[in-house]
């Protein structure tokens, strides 16, 4: 027995020699295993005396046990070690920027033109859309500009020929809709609106969006009302309101739609109003154009340049930009 | 318009400041654009008069002069070319202050002593002459205060009328407008009838009273024409933006601006006969004062002697026929000219005079004889002169009539959502001039001669509105029912496209409708676009077909600036004229140029290539409905690369329609466009590429799925497509899936063809399909393949 000790002296030493989990695993084969050397102790028990088995026994099996524990033991420490190694070599560097496609963007005419529409779907409007190239009725006669009115002056107009000619304003696809539906009419009209004018203020393409509303009772003051609530939904504040008397052919009473731009600047705040649209309670004419009864429904509409909004929501400074589309320009909206 | 504040207060005395007086007009839609003082920050300054001139001993552009203030004679060295024995000037003394903060002080100059300064009128801020010193009159009084003498405490505001208030492009207009926006009494200076003294009067002949209900001609003779117009009256029209002629023309044009009344004088002794106010004849030709010369069409108006047409009515006078050096004698007219029958005359010759802008909107048809006697006192006070008396010729059934509005209270509640008092209604129609009776419900009235804007109880509506102030009106936050909005599934959104795109990395641009027509002819040479008669230049000129034609040069922007990737994309309507007329198109095009991939530590500098793009298509479909529902067909077009062109088909209603176009510019396309890179281009029929399908659900199998894999070898010629669908023809009806997963050209295949690797699923709805079936079917297929293309396995 007293190779027993020797065994497991010899057992134990290779077990902390074993420098992975696969020698540590020919250890416990050499030794514990079903021929190993300390198994076969256990196997020449019937040569002990009888009353002697069961001392001898439990003997060899501590040191059975001893050496599994050893065995366990070691086997926890190279697997952890082998996982610090295998962590260390997969460690990458995380401020690597990831592999993507980069994103695109959405031009800010249409990012101001989409909040605009939303707020309107939402309160039950139609949204429109209509052809860009028209003729002189829907774009002057039916919205109760006659030729060689002077207000026709006021629009710098692209013609094709005498009948035909860029639309200057979104409200031709209002006279259509009314021209195909009775009322009640909510509706919004976005898009592209031609002007013959260049300048540093002024393009000769822009877009607007032009709502109106006819129904029986509806009044100035829905539409002074339906404009605050847009400005403050729109710029995400209390916006001040000012409604300045104007003139436009197809409504009446008409006016301007000035906004109070609030300024911080190092001087102190500075006031300023600011211009962002044109209003007004459609014109009896318009409607008799249209075959509505204008005794029995009244209606407003109104009308924005939708870069002057976007350049006020996002601080841009220069018409120019929005149809240069300078990827540096165009990368901002993201 | 512009006009001389200090002028309207004569008028009208508003308790309120400039800035009080501007916002409160603006507020009633009169919109002020501008106010400009008269003249700079100054003091110190007096009128002089240059005594003697000698040229400066030391400098040869400088004179030394002694300037006289009245009590003494100082000695100045000054610069100004026009400076002369006997001018009157501008003197600033020492100790005065100009514009800027400038002191003026003893200097020296070229080693002489100069004692003041003499000004320019851009020294003053007057204006921005400063080629010389400010010229004043003879009659100016040395010595004065050049501020006061001048009235240059004033300011110039400026007004931009809407076209329906021309009865305020005057001062009487404006002082009218604000007297009743401040409720303050208005007083003009009287104007009384002028006796005549001689009996001569003109023969005057209107043979068109609808055009010209009413004509006042008068003449006077022995009129000096060389007098002086007085200061007043220069520094008065020069605030209102109208330069200084001769005495008359400036009398006529005073009159313009200071009661509204458009006038003309004529040189009475180059008349023939006398005056035939009619239309134009065909061919005749006139000369106006501009030195155009036109032939008027024969619906404008002119005003003509016996033999010729001497002026454009309301327009422009006739060169000839004007007030000359040599004018003893005029003629002088004030007329009223139907609105309409001269809108758009003046445009139609390329003018716009003041003349003409007044009457295109209106002028107030009571207001000719008042004018007429007005600027015949004013020759007589300053040119001399012995009237004869005034000739009207008028036409009352031509002359317009002022309505008679019905106003209902009723109406005015429903318009402007405010029940006004009657007093209130009736206290405000009255201050404009209106003549006001209660009537049943409400009121009628009659509006003032000078409103042309006054027809209908709609713009009695808004007048009450804009005199009680916009402001003040109610306002109701809309709270009406709102019919539950429709939701159609069978339509994606533009904008769910937009995202899409987006997602992918592209840019959304927005460039215009018209285009360069070299440009619109590159990219769709077949088709040549609708040309705007008056386009903002000729790279503007020309309507897109195409929407490549703003995509590839906005590519070509960035590029020039070092971007090396651009993707961009654009939806708006495309111009397409066809044999039934020109259609407007909802179109998607994409560009994609440049790197694969934004350059980076995993990317090398790949450039992106057709199936890049293709990729980039496939989603947007796939968006939009099962891919199986689209095809790619190789095709040509134009401006593309004959062997990377595809047409994009859409199944619609088991038809294929056609839904657009990919490819890489053509090279030849490329090089008239000068980009170098190739540009990939793509262009969508936007609504038939947002139509869809509602989904319906297939029942989930819940048998095995049996696969085989086909590796083939076909000719380099063949298309995938041809093999897939020779495949899907003979796979049977429960093929699932039908999968490419590798293309191979290169070693162990001949250099004419190529291997395609195939994975086919098949699966049975309701039962486990047989081994002996999915084989079958792999035979059909197999023969089919080597039959119809000549495919063979691969060993």
């Amino acid at each position: 027995m007293e190779n027993l000790e020797a065994l497991t002296q010899q057992a134990l030493a290779a077990v902390s020699e074993a420098q992975d989990v696969a020698a540590l695993d020919q250890v416990r084969v050499q030794f514990l295993g079903k021929k190993g050397e300390i198994s076969a102790l256990m196997k020449n028990l019937g040569n002990v005396a009888p009353e002697d088995r069961p001392k001898v026994g439990a003997v060899i099996n501590e040191a059975k046990n001893q050496v599994q524990d050893a065995i366990n033991e070691r086997k926890q420490a190279l697997e952890a070690a082998a996982l610090e190694a295998r962590l260390a070599a997969e460690t990458v560097d995380v401020t690597l920027p990831g592999r993507a496609v980069q994103e695109g963007s959405l031009h800010p005419v249409t990012r101001t033109l989409e909040r605009i529409e939303t707020f309107f779907r939402n309160a039950g409007y139609d949204v429109a859309e209509g052809p860009e190239i028209e003729d002189d009725f829907h774009n002057f006669e039916a919205l109760n500009i006659p030729s060689h009115h002077p207000a026709r002056a006021m629009h710098d107009t692209f013609y094709f020929n005498a009948n035909t000619l860029l639309r200057t304003h979104t409200s031709p696809v209002q006279v259509r809709t009314m021209e195909a539906q009775q009322p009640p009419i909510r509706l919004i009209c976005p898009g592209r609106v031609y002007r013959c004018d260049y300048d540093q203020t002024h393009s000769p393409m822009f877009h607007q969006v032009e709502g109106l509303v006819v129904d029986k009772g509806i009044s100035f003051a829905d539409l002074k009302g339906t404009l605050q609530e847009l400005m403050s939904v729109f710029f995400e504040r209390d916006v001040v309101l000012r409604l300045r008397p104007s003139y436009f052919p197809f409504t009446e009473p008409s006016a301007e739609i000035d906004i109070e731009w609030v300024i911080e600047t190092p001087e102190g705040t500075k006031r300023r109003w600011l211009e962002v649209g044109g209003c007004g309670m459609v014109h009896p004419n318009v409607f008799k154009h249209v075959n509505i009864d204008p005794e029995e429904y009244t209606g407003f509409a109104f009308g924005m340049g939708v870069e002057r909004l976007a350049m006020l929501r996002y601080g841009v400074n220069d018409l120019r930009l929005f149809f240069e589309n300078d990827l540096r320009f165009l990368q901002q909206f993201r | 318009m512009k006009f001389s504040e200090q002028w309207l207060r004569e008028w009208v005395q508003p308790e309120a400041s400039t800035q009080e007086l501007v916002d409160q007009i603006t507020l009633a839609g009169l919109e002020v654009d501008d106010v400009e003082a008269v003249a700079g920050e100054f003091s110190g300054v007096v009128v002089g008069q240059v005594v003697t001139r000698e040229q400066h001993p030391d400098a040869d552009k400088l004179s030394l002069c002694q300037v006289t203030d009245g009590t003494e004679t100082f000695q100045i060295v000054c610069g100004a070319p026009n400076v002369r024995e006997g001018l009157k000037i501008p003197f600033a003394k020492i100790g005065a202050v100009l514009p800027g903060d400038f002191k003026i002080k003893k200097a020296k100059l070229r080693g002489v002593e100069s004692f003041g300064m003499l000004c320019a009128e851009k020294e003053l801020g007057i204006s921005d002459a400063n080629d010389g010193l400010m010229e004043l009159p003879e009659s100016a009084p040395v010595g004065e205060d050049f501020r006061s003498y001048m009235g240059l405490d004033d300011s110039i505001i400026d007004v931009d009328l809407t076209p329906n208030r021309a009865d305020c492009l005057s001062v009487a207009g404006l002082a009218r407008e604000t007297g009743l926006l401040f409720k303050a009494d208005v007083q003009g200076p009287a104007i009384e009838a002028v006796a005549a003294v001689i009996d001569d009067v003109p023969s005057i002949d209107v043979s068109a009273p609808d055009a010209c209900p009413r004509y006042c001609g008068r003449i006077v003779r022995g009129v000096n024409v060389k007098a002086e117009t007085p200061l007043w009256m220069v520094e008065k029209l020069r605030r209102g933006g109208v330069r200084s002629i001769d005495p008359v023309v400036d009398i006529t044009n005073f009159v313009l601006l200071e009661l509204g009344q458009p006038m003309h004088a004529f040189d009475l002794n180059q008349i023939d006969t006398g005056i035939r106010v009619r239309m134009a004849e065909a061919g005749e030709k006139l000369t106006l004062l501009d030195g155009q010369e036109i032939e008027p069409s024969v619906d404008t108006l002119v005003i003509a002697d016996h033999a010729k047409p001497l002026a454009l009515a309301g327009v422009m006078g006739g060169e000839g026929s004007g007030v000359s050096e040599e004018t003893t004698d005029l003629l002088l007219e004030a007329a009223f000219f139907n609105p309409i029958v001269i809108a758009g005359k003046a445009r139609a010759h390329g003018l716009h005079t003041d003349s003409s802008h007044r009457f295109e909107r209106g002028v107030d048809y009571e207001l000719a004889r008042t004018a007429m006697e007005r600027a015949t006192q004013l020759i007589l006070d300053i040119c001399g002169g012995q009237p004869g008396p005034v000739v009207e010729v008028a036409s009352e059934e031509h002359l317009p009539t002022p309505a008679e509005i019905t106003l209902r209270k009723s109406r005015i509640e429903l318009v402007l959502g405010l029940s006004f008092e009657d007093s209130e209604v009736e206290d405000i129609l009255t201050r404009l001039g209106m003549k006001v009776e209660a009537v049943e419900g409400g009121w009628k009235a009659v509006a003032p001669t000078y409103r042309f804007d006054m027809a209908i109880e709609s713009d009695l509506i808004e007048e009450l509105a804009r005199i009680y102030g916009y402001n003040r009106l109610p306002v109701r936050t809309p709270t009406a029912a709102i019919p539950l909005a429709k939701a159609p599934e069978d339509k994606v959104s533009v904008g769910d496209v937009r995202r899409t795109l987006v997602a992918r990395g592209y840019h959304e641009a927005i460039t215009y409708s018209f285009v360069d027509p070299a440009m619109q002819k590159a990219m769709d040479p077949d088709l040549p676009g609708l040309e705007l008669l008056n386009p903002i230049s000729s790279e503007m000129s020309v309507m897109r077909t195409n929407l490549w034609a703003g995509l590839v040069p906005a590519a070509g922007y960035n590029l020039k600036r070092q971007q090396p990737r651009v993707r961009l994309f654009e939806t708006g309507l495309r111009f397409v004229p066809t044999e039934e007329g020109l259609q407007q198109k909802p179109t998607l095009a994409m560009l994609a140029v440049g790197n694969r991939l934004p350059q980076g530590w995993t990317e090398t500098d790949t450039p992106v290539d057709f199936f890049d793009v293709k990729g980039d298509v496939e989603a947007l479909l796939a968006r939009t409905g099962s891919l199986t529902n689209f095809r790619f067909v190789a095709d040509k077009h134009s401006a593309l690369h004959p062997g990377q062109t595809a047409r994009i088909d859409k199944l619609v209603a088991g038809e294929w329609v056609e839904l657009g176009w990919i490819g890489a510019l053509h090279p030849a396309t490329q090089k008239a466009v000068g980009i170098k890179q190739t540009l990939y281009v793509v262009q969508l029929d936007q609504e038939l590429l947002l139509q869809t399908a509602v989904p319906a659900f297939n029942e989930l199998s819940k048998f095995p799925e049996m696969r085989r894999d086909l590796a083939l070898v076909v000719d380099l010629g063949i298309q995938v497509d041809q093999v897939l669908e020779q495949i899907r023809s003979q796979a049977g009806e429960y093929l699932t899936k039908l999968n490419l997963f590798d293309v191979y050209t290169g070693k162990g295949i001949d250099s004419d063809k190529k291997s395609l690797a195939l994975g086919l699923t098949w699966q049975h709805p309701s039962r486990t399909l047989t081994d002996q079936e999915v084989n079958d079917s792999v035979e059909a297929v197999v023969s089919q393949l080597e039959q119809q293309l000549g495919a063979t396995l691969r060993g």
